[in-house]
């Protein structure tokens, strides 16, 4: 599991890169509160954001894509696993960017609008808290918040002394995304940024988010469970099960032959958005199993149609595609000389 | 459709929640009919009064808070003047409702099973033994593997979509006329979501039952619906057969709705969103709700509520636009 391929490298280094990326989470019970299990949340994840694109992660719950969206900005911090920003690892120590100068050049937005504002700070100060703290003088600070706050489309005047409980759930996520964007960074994070709004309100915050990303010459990465907005935002998709990278490429790509089982699956339980050809058939059984536990093997396996004893016995490696360029898998099936009988013939990759 | 009477008439709904500070109008003026067997689907944002429209119809509304006028007619009797026991022998019975979140739909410290045959011998003049009997049936029905063995489960056992398929079993338990079912599917993955929506799709069929749909999801919708009901405000501003409301939307909001709801031949293109946000409930405009936001606006929208218009026989709109011309821009 060395060679980890993935996405197309335009050369240069790539603005963020993850190897191996592990996050484990006890559970604990009992009258000794003992440890009972692991939830494998995250597992040997490697992946890299290029500057300038959009990277969507889409996963079912549990699949473990906020979690890695936590571990990029250490909001909690892995088990193992190397992250690197612009070529540097983060860190502390020569040649390294320690995490405070990480998160002037990363933000975050989280799904729920209202728990990730103070309550008690007004929009203004909400917005300047960030820059302040990273050291821009107050009152150019309040300047760039008032700014800002026009470019995500609230007007200032009438905005900027307000708390949070006095907007919509669309004007606070706005709010969100001016806070992220005051320290003027490089690369947003948007962990179901949009989730949570009316469809109506969705379509503004979105063409929001496409008009900063042209002005700001911004980085995403988009994690979301919509598979309709992941594939209207992203460059390049990245698919997750059960705290692993079943497949990645670019949109296009994915979204026209998917290659492994889960992602068909998943794209194909996609309501069909026309009443002439309504989805006949449920492309999967039963629901995710729990990651604590996980399945051995290939984690897919339990629910997977192609399923074959290799799949049980051993975890396929994330192989480059050699038809489609830029576009990883990691399934027995789709690998040459993995052992699976329906795998395609020629030498291991 | 046609000759036999409605199996639910609802006429001039209307629900409004009064508190010290504010009165908040949640439905303004709904009516509706739905035939034996027929599936509709109430399709709204939040805050549209589409869960609050499905509640009222089995009086499941805070009765201090809640203000509630206007009639609605099961199989020809009135919910409105129902007493106390009248109204528990409907719910669960002839009218069942489903609900978004079944963890908290359940009692959490009774088995499942307990919990499907306490509902059949409360409605049913059967013996526990024989309601047990009909509880392992129903489990079978809505694909519970070993149903034997999942009778004795806790909620809290169960995973998300096998909780889901469990209420859909208790909900069915009295062979219900009626499903009100409340965005079931939202909080489930949308491998899952599928399932549950295809269940749903065949029991109505295989038992006859009329479902009204509740969800903000067009997609959703499209999957289940006959016929869709398009809720802003408190009022249905669209309604007619699927293909109709989906193909050739009329009022401006569904339209907007729809070509804000993201799918993927739009990749590149710019969303055509709706400007603003919904109105505020305790402060309802005069006329049309959706003037404020909407791109066609005439004078008249401002002034007074623009009569049902039919485009064509099954397909009503209530806009002036759809009004004055066939087919609006």
């Amino acid at each position: 599991m060395s060679a980890v391929v993935n996405g197309a490298r335009a050369g240069g280094t790539p603005l963020l890169s993850v190897q191996d990326l592990r996050k484990y989470f006890p559970v604990t019970g009992g009258v000794l509160n003992r440890q009972l299990a692991t939830v494998q949340a995250v597992d040997d994840v490697s992946f890299e954001v290029e500057r300038g694109e959009t990277l969507g992660i889409v996963g079912e719950s549990g699949c473990g894509k906020s979690t890695t969206a936590r571990l990029l900005l250490a909001l909690i911090t892995p088990d193992a696993g190397r992250i690197r920003y612009g070529g540097k690892e983060v860190g502390e120590g020569a040649g390294r960017i320690p995490l405070r100068e990480l998160r002037r050049h990363a933000q975050m937005v989280f799904q729920d609008s209202y728990s990730s504002l103070n309550p008690r700070l007004t929009i203004e100060d909400t917005i300047a808290f960030g820059p302040i703290v990273h050291g821009t003088p107050r009152r150019e600070a309040r300047a760039r918040a008032r700014d800002i706050l026009g470019k995500v489309g609230l007007d200032p005047n009438l905005f900027i002394r307000r708390y949070p409980h006095e907007l919509s759930g669309g004007q606070r996520q706005r709010v969100n995304i001016a806070r992220a964007l005051a320290i003027q960074p490089d690369l947003l994070v948007l962990d179901e940024a949009v989730s949570a709004l009316d469809k109506s309100v969705e379509a503004q915050v979105l063409n929001l988010l496409s008009d900063l990303k042209r002005e700001f010459a911004l980085t995403y990465l988009f994690i979301s469970h919509d598979l309709n907005v992941v594939q209207y935002v992203s460059d390049r998709v990245l698919v997750m099960y059960l705290g692993k990278v079943v497949e990645v490429g670019p949109v296009d790509v994915m979204y026209r032959e998917p290659q492994h089982p889960y992602t068909r699956a998943l794209l194909s339980a996609m309501p069909s958005m026309d009443p002439d050809r309504r989805t006949e058939d449920a492309p999967l059984a039963g629901d995710p199993p729990s990651p604590i536990n996980p399945p051995s093997g290939c984690r897919f396996h339990t629910r997977c149609p192609f399923a074959q004893a290799v799949c049980r016995d051993r975890e396929p490696p994330l192989v480059a595609d050699v038809a489609a360029s830029g576009r990883s898998v990691a399934c027995h099936l789709v690998t040459p000389g993995s052992g699976h009988p329906d795998a395609p013939a020629g030498p291991s990759a | 459709m046609g000759s036999a009477e409605p199996l639910v008439s609802i006429r001039d709904l209307r629900v409004s929640f009064v508190s010290r500070d504010a009165t908040v109008h949640a439905v303004n003026g709904v009516d509706l009919d739905l035939a034996r067997g027929e599936a509709l689907c109430i399709l709204g944002e939040s805050g549209s009064g589409k869960s609050v429209t499905l509640r009222a119809m089995i009086r499941l509304l805070p009765p201090r808070r809640a203000r509630l006028s206007g009639s609605v007619k099961v199989a020809g009797r009135e919910v409105m003047s129902m007493g106390e026991r009248a109204l528990s022998d409907l719910r669960g019975g002839q009218v069942s409702m489903i609900f978004q979140e079944p963890a908290l739909a359940f009692d959490p410290v009774y088995t499942v099973g307990r919990q499907i045959t306490e509902t059949i011998v409360r409605h049913e003049k059967v013996s526990r033994a024989d309601a047990r009997r009909r509880a392992v049936e129903l489990l079978d029905l809505v694909r519970i593997p070993s149903p034997e063995r999942r009778l004795a489960s806790y909620p809290h056992e169960l995973s998300g979509g096998m909780r889901q398929r469990a209420m859909i079993a208790l909900a069915l338990s009295c062979r219900p006329d009626v499903l009100l079912a409340d965005e079931p599917t939202t909080a489930l993955d949308a491998s899952v979501q599928i399932q549950i929506l295809l269940l749903l799709r065949e029991l109505q069929r295989e038992l006859g039952m009329a479902v009204i749909f509740v969800t903000h999801d067009v997609g959703v919708a499209v999957e289940i619906a006959d016929r869709i009901a398009v809720m802003y405000a408190g009022r249905f501003v669209e309604s007619g057969p699927v293909g109709t409301v989906i193909k050739t939307p009329s009022h401006p909001y569904t339209q907007g709705l729809l070509a804000s709801t993201v799918h993927g031949a739009m990749r590149g293109q710019r969303l055509e969103a709706i400007p603003g946000s919904p109105p505020d409930l305790a402060s309802l405009p005069v006329g049309c709700a959706f003037a404020p936001r909407c791109r066609h606006r005439l004078e008249r929208c401002t002034e007074s509520y623009p009569e049902e218009s039919r485009p064509a026989a099954a397909h009503a709109v209530r806009c002036f636009l759809a009004a004055t011309s066939p087919e609006p821009a």
